[in-house]
């Protein structure tokens, strides 16, 4: 490592209220730094209320791609004066404060900026948002051009007045910024700038949103909860471009059962919720089963039981997943560990949904959904979408037995024949059927469809030295962190396994685990439950867990400090 | 078009209203020359769900009380076809309370029978939501005191598009209802009396033919008020079309997906230019 962690990257904080216009500020400014040409990763954490409290948003500007967030604070613009105790655990002896004292009131360290007072000078105090957005910039030698531009654009519908007034806050702002700079008051490393034309910033929810556009997904049906919304009401503002069915149901228990009579009828549908709403749904995951009617269901986790936390972070319901819905069938459950893995992903499970006929569970949390930093844009080639929809002859069956347990899939209207799905175990025709002969041979079918599944599913993929002594464990967004955390500490006999297909787990699994002296798991749980499903499935047990439950993911320095302590001396 | 199923084994009772409802329904659905691959049946779970086993059409037998839901969705995604929920009293008023009024505000254009016995049949003999006070069963031993559900007011307080009431004591009546509900456009509620010959031996088909009566011609369904007073009545019951809201649009046709393109959204393809279009407006 070359000098402090710093000279890679800056970690900036903004902090305040509910409703004081953090949002707004860190939409505005990661704009402008990708603008910029830096590399960038914004991650918030938020109380579940709509006024008051301490939200934060860290904005990390790097040198090279990030996918994690860091615990430490470079520069913390605080909105008021709750904050310090609310982030008093991120701050070092190196962090910087700025802000103003008219605010945040006579803190030891802070660096005063008058932003109020100047604010007024200009018309409003409300434009010292404005100002402290240009502050940050200066701060950074972002080009003044730069930022003026993109504000010109972006307030354009707001009249020449709204303009020029943050223009003018921007540009004071951005003076006092580049003159801390300057003169060497306030000095941050040099972040190098990358050509970023073909890149693109979008958040979890979006991904999976447009993954799902690309998976062919003409309908969604949802009741409201945090933090699965972010997707539907992505699509909602989206259906008119695509041709979506966007429908509110009155609770969960509906939005799952129309999905899966949207998929009968022959279009492609998910649903989106969390924990509370998921465990709604479980009967109808379990009619999915039973149907072998395909669906998509996207679980945004958040802490639980019951209510829980409702606006935080956890990898709690990993095993509500499995489990969910009386009576055995198979499903699939995809946790992405990053964005453009949740494109993909969220695209792949309308596939494997249809071609298996199979519930479909894609497991995010709230850090993930609301994280978001500059990445390749996704890949649409090919431009297609598998069709597993058969024409139904006049002697079609729904659930022919069939060697490989897949009974081909006609829909209604479309075709000669009759399309008759039942919930009760049922014969090849759909009809009720109590003959218990046949209920095994149906039962076999459905199972059969798992070892099916097992067999086009991807390897584990070990990253790491071939040799390695020990191996660490994770599962979806908690993966990239566990990689900068490794690469951190930069040890050459521990492998990873990133795992973003929970279940089926991939085959190799086992094998890997047996061949290490020493293996830990990662995660964002109290009980360690992808420890405990890899336990059952490949007879491992892991010597180790590092888990986090206390409602916010984990940080890279967090990861070094416990692998470290875990690590075997090299 | 034929609807007949054969020779099949009914999971009814002799003597039970159920075979009358499906004797009416069958003969409206060729009356009405619809074909069998165009029809939908959709039921929840009781003996009444049981009868899209005994019709020759697609049928969709979910979960306890959830026809509705997925009965909304066959019908948006694909409006060519016809959909008809065949469910009982406790199935639709019972368990799937919530979505019988939600499914009346989004107005789908689909036909809803309710085999209406006042008492839950496949799980031998409880209260259902309309039984009516005083009721003894196994369960509740001293009799029901909660006030029965009224189906056709809460449909009326919602200004349900069609709700009719028929009983099957009046087969000719319920087959000209049935009709005229499938051809409505919009939500139509067919509450149909039908007696349990097992587990109700109060509201038997004589009970039924004591204590109704029919509307007559000069009744207007589009008087919302007096469609108040007929669905609140009960001492007799009226038949027959109890009210008929002003036109308005279906669940459908309200659907941004069919505002400008007719096609059912089934055969439609991914916008690939616009997605891509999108994920490049996301560039720096």
């Amino acid at each position: 490592m070359t000098g402090s962690p710093a000279a890679h990257d800056i970690s900036i904080v903004l902090a305040g209220e509910a409703g004081q216009g953090i949002q707004t500020i860190e939409q505005l400014l990661t704009a402008i730094l990708q603008l910029a040409g830096f590399h960038i990763h914004a991650t918030k954490e938020y109380m579940s209320r709509v006024r008051g409290g301490t939200n934060s948003t860290s904005i990390r500007v790097a040198s090279r791609p990030v996918q994690a967030p860091l615990q430490r604070i470079d520069l913390l613009i605080p909105l008021d004066e709750k904050v310090i105790p609310h982030l008093r655990y991120r701050l070092t002896e190196e962090t910087i404060i700025v802000g103003d004292r008219e605010v945040v009131g006579d803190l030891s360290r802070l660096r005063h900026v008058p932003l109020r007072q100047l604010a007024r000078e200009i018309g409003n105090e409300m434009y010292a948002n404005t100002m402290a957005l240009g502050l940050i910039l200066g701060l950074l030698a972002v080009e003044a051009q730069v930022m003026e531009q993109y504000l010109a654009s972006r307030f354009a519908g707001k009249g020449e007045e709204v303009v020029a007034n943050n223009l003018q806050a921007a540009r004071l702002g951005h003076d006092r910024g580049y003159a801390l700079r300057e003169s060497g008051e306030i000095r941050f490393p040099e972040i190098m700038r990358h050509d970023n034309a073909k890149e693109i910033m979008v958040n979890g929810s979006e991904a999976i949103a447009m993954g799902a556009i690309a998976g062919g997904c003409q309908c969604i049906t949802s009741y409201p909860m945090t933090p699965g919304t972010g997707v539907i009401t992505f699509m909602a503002q989206h259906q008119h471009d695509f041709g979506l069915l966007v429908e509110q149901a009155e609770d969960e228990i509906a939005a799952i059962n129309m999905a899966l009579g949207a998929w009968y009828a022959g279009a492609r549908a998910m649903v989106t919720t969390s924990g509370g709403g998921f465990a709604l749904m479980t009967e109808g995951i379990s009619l999915a089963g039973m149907l072998e009617t395909p669906v998509v269901i996207h679980l945004g986790q958040r802490p639980g039981p019951a209510t829980g936390l409702p606006t935080r972070t956890e990898q709690g319901d990993l095993e509500l997943a499995l489990y969910a819905g009386h009576g055995e069938f198979p499903r699939i459950i995809l946790a992405p560990e990053s964005l453009p893995g949740a494109f993909a992903l969220s695209r792949q499970a309308f596939d494997l949904a249809d071609r298996y006929q199979v519930p479909v569970i894609i497991l995010t949390d709230q850090y993930l959904v609301d994280t978001y930093y500059n990445t390749a844009a996704f890949v649409l080639d090919p431009r297609q979408t598998s069709r597993f929809i058969v024409e139904s002859a006049e002697d079609y069956q729904r659930y022919r037995l069939t060697p490989d347990g897949i009974s081909p899939r006609a829909i209604p209207g479309r075709g000669l024949g009759l399309v008759g799905v039942d919930s009760d175990e049922h014969d090849e025709a759909g009809h009720i059927t109590e003959d218990l002969e046949l209920r095994v041979k149906m039962v076999d079918k459905r199972l059969h469809k798992l070892e099916k599944i097992k067999e086009a599913l991807l390897p584990a993929g070990l990253a790491g030295p071939g040799d390695y002594r020990a191996i660490v464990v994770s599962w979806g967004s908690v993966n990239p962190i566990v990689r900068e955390a490794l690469a951190q500490l930069g040890v050459n006999d521990v492998a990873q396994i990133a795992i973003q297909q929970v279940y089926p787990l991939p085959a190799d699994l086992g094998h890997y685990l047996a061949a290490a002296d020493k293996t830990i798991i990662v995660e964002n749980n109290a009980t360690a439950q992808l420890g405990h499903l890899i336990q059952r499935e490949t007879g491992h047990g892991f010597h180790q867990a590092i888990l986090k439950y206390n409602g916010l993911p984990f940080t890279v320095e967090e990861l070094v400090d416990d692998l470290q302590k875990c690590l075997p001396a090299s | 078009m034929d609807f007949d199923m054969g020779k099949i084994d009914i999971a009814w009772c002799p003597g039970c209203g159920n075979f009358g409802i499906l004797t009416a329904l069958k003969r409206t659905l060729a009356e009405l020359q619809i074909r069998p691959r165009d029809l939908v049946l959709v039921s929840g779970i009781g003996q009444a769900a049981k009868t899209p086993h005994y019709v020759k059409a697609n049928f969709f037998n979910g979960l306890h009380g959830r026809a509705l839901p997925p009965a909304t969705l066959i019908k948006a995604v694909n409006p060519e076809l016809t959909v008809i929920v065949t469910s009982g009293d406790g199935d639709m008023y019972g368990e799937g309370g919530n979505h019988f009024i939600h499914a009346i505000r989004r107005n789908p254009d689909i036909t809803v029978i309710v085999h209406n016995n006042m008492v839950y049949g496949l799980t031998k003999g409880q209260a259902s939501p309309t039984s009516q006070p005083g009721f003894v069963t196994p369960l509740q031993v001293d009799g029901v005191f909660e006030e029965p559900f009224n189906p056709l007011a809460v449909a009326v307080a919602l200004n349900a598009s069609f709700v009719a009431r028929t009983s099957i004591h009046d087969l000719e009546l319920t087959r000209r209802i049935f009709a005229r509900a499938i051809r409505h456009k919009g939500f139509a509620l067919v509450d149909t009396f039908t007696p349990c010959v097992s587990f109700n031996k109060v509201n038997t088909r004589h009970w039924y033919q004591e204590h109704t009566y029919v509307l007559d011609d000069n009744y207007d369904p589009r008087d919302r008020t007096a469609a108040w007073q007929k669905a609140v009545e009960t001492g007799p019951w009226p038949l027959g079309v109890i009210y008929t809201s002003p036109p308005k649009p279906s669940f459908e046709e309200n659907l941004p997906v069919y505002k400008t393109n007719r096609q059912p959204l089934i055969d439609r393809k991914v916008q690939w230019e616009k997605l891509a279009a999108l994920i490049d407006s996301r560039k720096g």
